[in-house]
């Protein structure tokens, strides 16, 4: 793509960013260059700091340290406008358009042809197809951009942005909702504009993709750069080991080495379960007594999956079994009446009440089952609060605390103890530990292995490989929203699931069609 | 931009309905009862013009009807007892009204209140200024009140068709070109399809927001003093809930009140509508003229609920709708 010996100028240069919220780093000192006519993917898990990255670029953040260099020019944008006109673009995974107006106004709007003070309408629809055309877009510009397809109005919103004659686009995960048909044509014209000189910023999950597309890849994480590479010289295990920061260190399987291979009663069970365009279908066994692990990357599908599980999204193929009777599950209320339970990821908005007290949080699912015609008496709620309060160490061990007002991994712990007090077969946990501190972070591994024993059936979901080996009798893999691998027993390891992640996904493919 | 769907609904509901109301008295179907539905209907015409532009962006006005009375009780006392000369009285009220209007959308933008609360404020506020003025009702005397009032164009049939009502029409078009043709009308839809984007795609959404609120005090000023012309008098209560009529007459007019879309043809046959309806009851001379705000609110349920369809229909993308050419 590019000559070594004489090296393009670097189109945008970011030199030493740095960008605390509070106390928290986001970015440290991040380097990072685009140059001209290339598509540079920048890549990195949760918390890697790349959204912060483009939002301090393109201006909707303020910057702590650090400059911005476009063709060479020092620039320091306010706004995404300023931006914008300053020639640095962006295209959210949710258009940023307007779908109550014409095709033709959005790309117009605020800079329409006019003529005596009326916009002509005409002309503006005239130019609007011109340059949809150039996309390879043939559409009735006259319409609702909201009557179209997402991948049109992403198509519509790069032609804005390009037009308003950008020079770096920054694309944030765009093929998301978008077929492998629609994926296709967007790759097309980001070649298109490649070659027309402007440098393109792709984000993305879908590793496949970025192999597909770019031609350079920046890994953050941690809020740190980690270095950048050419695509065509990294192999796919050392990008996964930059992004996920691993050395490879042997965390041993807990469950192997302690000899467990007793035949366990399925619990639940999922045959050819799946949703298009959500998670391929998959078959999941689901043992009592059985940790099962769920290893992937960010948006490989491992959330997707456990909400298909729990019913909190319906699922559109294949069949659902618990304790060998076949069921359906429409609604998380399905997923309750059949003895499941799901702490999710986000536990500050899906999760606990933080105004409630401890004791109304615990209760809560618990009440929901019942329904509200039996409540719970006071004396019943007060001891089944003591008991898990007790039970899981919640501290401070005062029951009628606000929620709100405990730390991570005791907030985690309530959300435990409520779908405990149901008496669930199955918990599926996304992200346990996630913003926990360390000796939580052990106390609730410890809990989801004692809950195990007690013959409870878990699904988890982490990113912290390490935990899921130590914890697992089996390990699920995701990569592109569907189930690629499943280990178990000894082949329980770091290095097995990283080259599992790390498979070509292409070639597996083409191997399976 | 495609609001013709419930316009053309309201439309055949106007046609029907007065289709109804001429087979039971026919002598509803004469230019003189419509001349004089333009007339009684005027002011209303003119505020729901600027109501329309306010709820196409996303907000609502509640102070157009306190306006309407503090500009009848201004006009009214500036030419009778103060001295003024009727058009520096009128320059002045609309001077005033239209800062009244900006300093509204100043503080709905600036402190991001929302607009219900901040014009909700601005009602009681210009309603107690007009107490201030005077309680009592003040009549004008002035002989351009008289030159305006026998000033009429003569249809065909013997309808009258008089200043106010041609200042409406007037008014109505204005919108209904300024909505269209204009940059301006097309950031009034940006506006409401969501603030946020439209600020991202370079709507300078606060200079948007007071030039809106800015129209719809100035059009209620404007119909204040069209209400002053029709009463020849000011008083501080008139115009109560004429904020409410107005919204009614938009809403029925085919606009979301979510903001985003909408017409000011399809507010000014909701106004038509609004209006027919009182000529009917008038007609009929037995009903209580309550009934009118019992048909507008049993119209206003009918099209919230067409409205809601709607909405959900849109709501589904036709996906297969284009395709890309090779």
């Amino acid at each position: 793509m590019e000559n070594s010996l004489d090296p393009a100028p670097p189109l945008l240069e970011v030199r030493g960013i740095s960008k605390s919220f509070g106390a928290v780093r986001a970015l440290q000192e991040v380097d990072f260059t685009v140059r001209a006519g290339e598509i540079h993917a920048l890549l990195g898990e949760n918390g890697a700091g790349k959204s912060t990255l483009i939002k301090v670029v393109t201006g909707v953040f303020p910057r702590d340290a650090g400059v911005v260099r476009l063709g060479g020019e020092e620039v320091a944008p306010r706004s995404a406008k300023a931006a914008v006109q300053a020639g640095i673009a962006t295209v959210y995974q949710e258009v940023n358009l307007l779908p109550n107006l014409s095709v033709a106004q959005n790309l117009f709007l605020d800079r329409q042809p006019m003529r005596f003070g009326v916009v002509r309408e005409g002309e503006m629809r005239r130019r609007a197809k011109a340059l949809l055309t150039e996309f390879g877009l043939d559409i009735d510009v006259a319409a609702s951009l909201g009557d179209y397809s997402v991948a049109i109005q992403h198509v519509t919103a790069i032609a804005r942005a390009v037009d308003l004659s950008a020079r770096v686009l920054i694309l944030d995960e765009p093929t998301a909702s978008l077929d492998r048909h629609e994926v296709e044509i967007l790759f097309r014209i980001m070649r298109q504009l490649a070659k027309r000189g402007i440098g393109i910023v792709f984000v993305s999950h879908f590793l496949d993709q970025v192999y597909e597309i770019s031609d350079r890849i920046t890994v953050l994480r941690n809020g740190r750069l980690v270095g950048e590479r050419e695509i065509a010289s990294l192999p796919r295990l050392e990008l996964i080991q930059m992004m996920l920061g691993r050395e490879l260190a042997e965390t041993t399987n807990a469950r192997a080495a302690a000899g467990e291979h007793k035949v366990r009663e399925v619990c639940a069970r999922f045959d050819n379960y799946g949703k298009a365009g959500y998670v391929a279908p998959f078959n999941l066994e689901l043992r009592h007594g059985e940790v099962v692990g769920l290893a992937g990357l960010l948006g490989s599908g491992r959330t997707e999956t456990a909400r298909l599980v729990f019913g909190a999204e319906r699922a559109d193929g294949g069949q659902a079994r618990v304790e060998g009777v076949p069921v359906r599950l429409q609604s998380p209320r399905d997923g309750v009446r059949h003895g499941f339970g799901y702490c999710p990821e986000e536990r500050k908005t899906d999760g606990i009440v933080a105004e409630l007290t401890v004791r109304e949080n615990i209760v809560l699912a618990l009440q929901a089952k019942r329904g509200l015609h039996r409540p719970l008496s006071r004396r019943e709620q007060d001891e089944i609060a003591r008991r898990y309060v007790k039970m899981l160490d919640i501290r401070p061990p005062d029951p009628e605390r606000p929620v709100g007002l405990l730390s991570g991994g005791n907030q985690q712990k309530v959300l435990l103890a409520r779908w405990l007090a149901t008496s669930p077969r199955l918990l599926v946990l996304d992200e346990p530990t996630r913003g926990i501190d360390v000796g939580a972070h052990a106390e609730i591994i410890r809990l989801i292995r004692e809950l195990c024993d007690d013959g409870l059936a878990l699904l988890v979901i982490s990113s912290e490989l390490d935990e899921i080996v130590t914890y697992s009798d089996r390990v699920v893999v995701l990569r592109d929203r569907a189930h690629v691998e499943e280990l178990s027993g000894e082949a329980i390891d770091v290095t097995n699931i990283l080259a599992a992640i790390a498979a070509d996904g292409a070639a597996m493919q083409e191997a399976r069609a | 931009m495609k609001g013709l769907p419930p316009v053309l609904i309201t439309a055949i509901v106007l046609v029907a309905g007065f289709a109804a109301c001429a087979l039971q008295f026919p002598n509803i179907a004469s230019t003189r009862v419509v001349g004089n539905l333009l007339t009684d209907n005027a002011f209303l015409g003119i505020v729901a013009t600027g109501m329309t532009f306010v709820i196409i962006s996303g907000g609502i006005d509640l102070s157009v009807g306190s306006v309407i009375g503090f500009t009848t009780v201004f006009v009214a006392l500036a030419i009778e007892r103060w001295g003024m000369p009727p058009l520096v009285a009128f320059v002045a009220i609309l001077v005033l009204s239209a800062a009244f209007g900006a300093a509204m959308g100043a503080i709905i933008h600036v402190f991001d209140l929302p607009p219900f609360i901040v014009t909700l404020a601005g009602m009681f506020l210009a309603r107690g200024a007009s107490f201030l003025l005077s309680t009592e009702s003040v009549p004008i005397t002035a002989p351009v009140y008289s030159t305006v009032s026998d000033f009429a164009l003569h249809m065909p049939g013997g309808g009258r068709l008089t200043a106010i009502a041609i200042i409406m029409l007037v008014i109505v078009i204005g919108g209904i070109l300024l909505l269209r043709l204009t940059r301006f009308g097309a950031n009034v839809y940006a506006l409401g399809g969501g603030r946020a984007t439209a600020s991202l795609m370079g709507v300078a959404v606060g200079k948007m927001t007071v030039k809106i609120y800015m129209l719809s005090s100035l059009l209620a000023g404007i119909a204040g003093i069209v209400f002053s012309f029709y009463t020849s008098a000011g008083y501080s209560l008139s115009a109560v809930g004429v904020e409410l009529d107005s919204i009614a007459a938009v809403v029925i007019g085919g606009t979301l009140l979510t903001g985003g879309q909408g017409s000011v043809i399809g507010t000014f046959l909701g106004v038509l509508i609004q209006g027919m309806i009182q000529t009917y009851i008038n007609f009929d001379g037995t009903l209580s003229s309550w009934w009118t705000k019992i048909a507008t609110g049993i119209l206003l349920f009918a099209f919230i609920a067409l409205q809601q369809g709607l909405v959900a229909l849109a709501r589904r993308p036709v996906s297969n709708r284009a395709g890309a050419a090779p």
